[in-house]
């Protein structure tokens, strides 16, 4: 199964964390990435700008929104995903376990929706790379 | 085949079903990878006994004839929805559930099973009130009527838990397994949680009309010996276990006639159930003695004490006291540290235990935990500060939600008004 691990950190951590200790925490994420990419269980992730390079859009009656920000102001912030293979969600726990962040932070482990036909797949790559 | 001998086989079948109807759903779940095509498959493979057990006569080992039998009727039931719908997966289905080699149901995978049912239900990943209901019913066989009626709701309500629980455990992934060797110890934790919770509803109903639900305790207490016959050297499994019979034991001596609650100090212990504390002080020492005791056997052990002494006056209060400052280390809570003020004022007098509680009320912990205001009331009340005491019961009386324990706080402050004149 596909389980997608999203971090939640108070982003103001690192922010506030000097130096020397943050270049710590991303070797423990090097050395994370290298031993579950290796092993297959991790398929992809990447970190996020902090929450306040964010915007939020939604649609209402036919006219676009913008606004600045997440949606919610919250304790914890999205700071970045993992997407796993795992056989299942006791993998997945054990993994998203080792993830640093989950030291500081928390993870939110989500399977992915197995849709037979993903309505995701039929658009043609060439889209999505663009 | 005459009607004795149907009588007779319909008695054997009853009993099997009560004995091992549990068991043979926890393989047919495994075999299945379906919790509700497994229900579908015992009940099925329940009717098969009752048809052919008068004519053939019980089977040598009436588990694994109830295992395959449901089986069959699984990939009957697959083979005929395939025909109804004509949909090719439902034949597939079907034709390799159909190939696959006998399953493997001798006793000990039946016993596995029954764990990976247990494990599975009480997850980690599911909320105390999803691993509860779930336990209870499919694990203990409870209705869902009786699963609502124990926990004040409406057979809906727990029946959507239910759903959703078993809609969490495909959706998630959450696996039919026992936990590796490095997980069990935090695994077993959260079953006996839901053990623990479970025996407390019952033995302490946290509303409603009466103090205890025995068939909670019971089904609590039943779990628990399983799980120990089938994970014999851990500790905490004995010592909960050794802790519920311990509680229990005093079971007939908590309520009067009325159903009102009686004080473990003015209880009439000739009314505690002998044999079961004798069962529990055995238990106490096995657990104290396993290689990883923790929070359940150090309460077994302060259990064990109360019900050794003979008389409230006689009860070892300085030992019980050491055992808190133990369970604190092993277990730190709010509720501990009152557990153990209310022992440090039976050992040192009332007026240390009442520095000790107003510290945790000053915390601003358990402020709406009647419990903590009861046991305020009483020290003041030991001191003579009569006043105090009232004040602190009618706070516990806003906040209390059980009847008979709202009789008794109402018992107390008419006692204490009376005693000003």
């Amino acid at each position: 199964m596909k389980y997608l691990c999203l971090i939640y950190e108070d982003e103001s951590f690192w922010a506030r964390t000097p130096k020397p200790e943050l270049d710590a925490i991303m070797d423990e994420y090097r050395a994370f990435g290298t031993t579950y990419i290796q092993s297959g269980h991790v398929l992809g992730g990447n970190a996020l700008e902090p929450t306040t390079t964010a915007t939020t859009v939604r649609v209402r009656n036919g006219k676009v929104s913008t606004t600045d920000g997440p949606f919610a102001e919250t304790r914890e912030q999205l700071g970045g995903y993992y997407m796993l293979e795992a056989k299942d969600l006791n993998e997945a726990i054990q993994i998203a376990a080792r993830i640093p962040g989950a030291k500081t932070g928390s993870i939110e482990v989500r399977p992915i929706m197995h849709i037979p036909t993903s309505v995701l797949n039929e658009i043609p790559s060439s889209a999505v790379s663009a | 085949m005459n009607d004795a001998s149907t009588a007779l086989a319909r008695e054997a079948v009853e009993h099997v079903y009560r004995t091992e109807s549990r068991r043979v759903l926890a393989t047919l779940i495994r075999l299945l990878g379906d919790f509700d095509q497994a229900e579908e498959a015992l009940h099925d493979a329940f009717t098969a006994a009752l048809q052919q057990w008068p004519a053939s006569g019980i089977p040598a080992n009436p588990r694994t004839w109830l295992v395959s039998a449901g089986r069959f009727k699984a990939i009957d039931q697959a083979r005929r929805r395939a025909l109804h719908e004509a949909g090719r997966d439902a034949i597939v289905d079907g034709l390799e559930l159909r190939n696959t080699p006998p399953p493997d149901v001798d006793d000990e995978s039946l016993d596995d099973d029954w764990l990976r049912l247990i494990f599975t239900c009480c997850h980690p990943a599911l909320s105390d009130d999803a691993r509860i209901a779930l336990t209870l019913r499919e694990v203990c066989d409870l209705t869902t009527e009786q699963v609502a009626r124990a926990f004040l709701s409406t057979p809906p309500t727990i029946a959507q838990r239910i759903v959703r629980a078993k809609a969490k455990i495909r959706d998630a992934g959450i696996p039919y397994a026992i936990p590796t060797r490095a997980d069990m110890p935090e695994r077993l934790d959260g079953v006996l949680h839901v053990l623990y919770l479970v025996f407390n509803e019952g033995y302490a109903a946290t509303s409603g009309d009466a103090v205890v639900r025995s068939d909670l305790t019971h089904e609590a207490i039943r779990l628990a010996r399983l799980l120990r016959e089938l994970l014999p050297g851990e500790g905490e499994v004995c010592g909960l276990l050794a802790l519920m019979l311990l509680h229990d034991s005093r079971c007939k001596a908590r309520t009067t006639p009325e159903g009102d609650l009686v004080l473990l100090a003015d209880q009439d212990r000739r009314l505690w159930d002998h044999s079961a504390i004798e069962d529990g002080l055995e238990l106490v020492r096995q657990a104290l003695r396993a290689p990883r005791y923790g929070s359940y056997a150090v309460q077994a052990a302060i259990a064990a004490l109360h019900a050794q002494a003979p008389t409230a006056e006689e009860t070892d209060w300085a030992e019980i006291a050491g055992l808190y400052d133990v369970l604190l280390e092993i277990d730190a809570s709010p509720v501990v540290e009152l557990n153990r003020a209310v022992a440090v004022a039976m050992r040192d007098g009332a007026a240390a235990g009442l520095a000790l509680v107003d510290a945790i009320v000053a915390r601003g912990a358990l402020e709406k935990y009647h419990l903590v205001h009861a046991a305020r009331a009483d020290l003041l009340a030991r001191l003579g500060r009569r006043d105090g005491a009232v004040t602190a019961y009618e706070r516990a009386l806003s906040l209390v939600s059980q009847a008979p324990e709202r009789r008794f706080i109402e018992r107390r402050i008419t006692e204490l008004r009376e005693s000003f004149g």
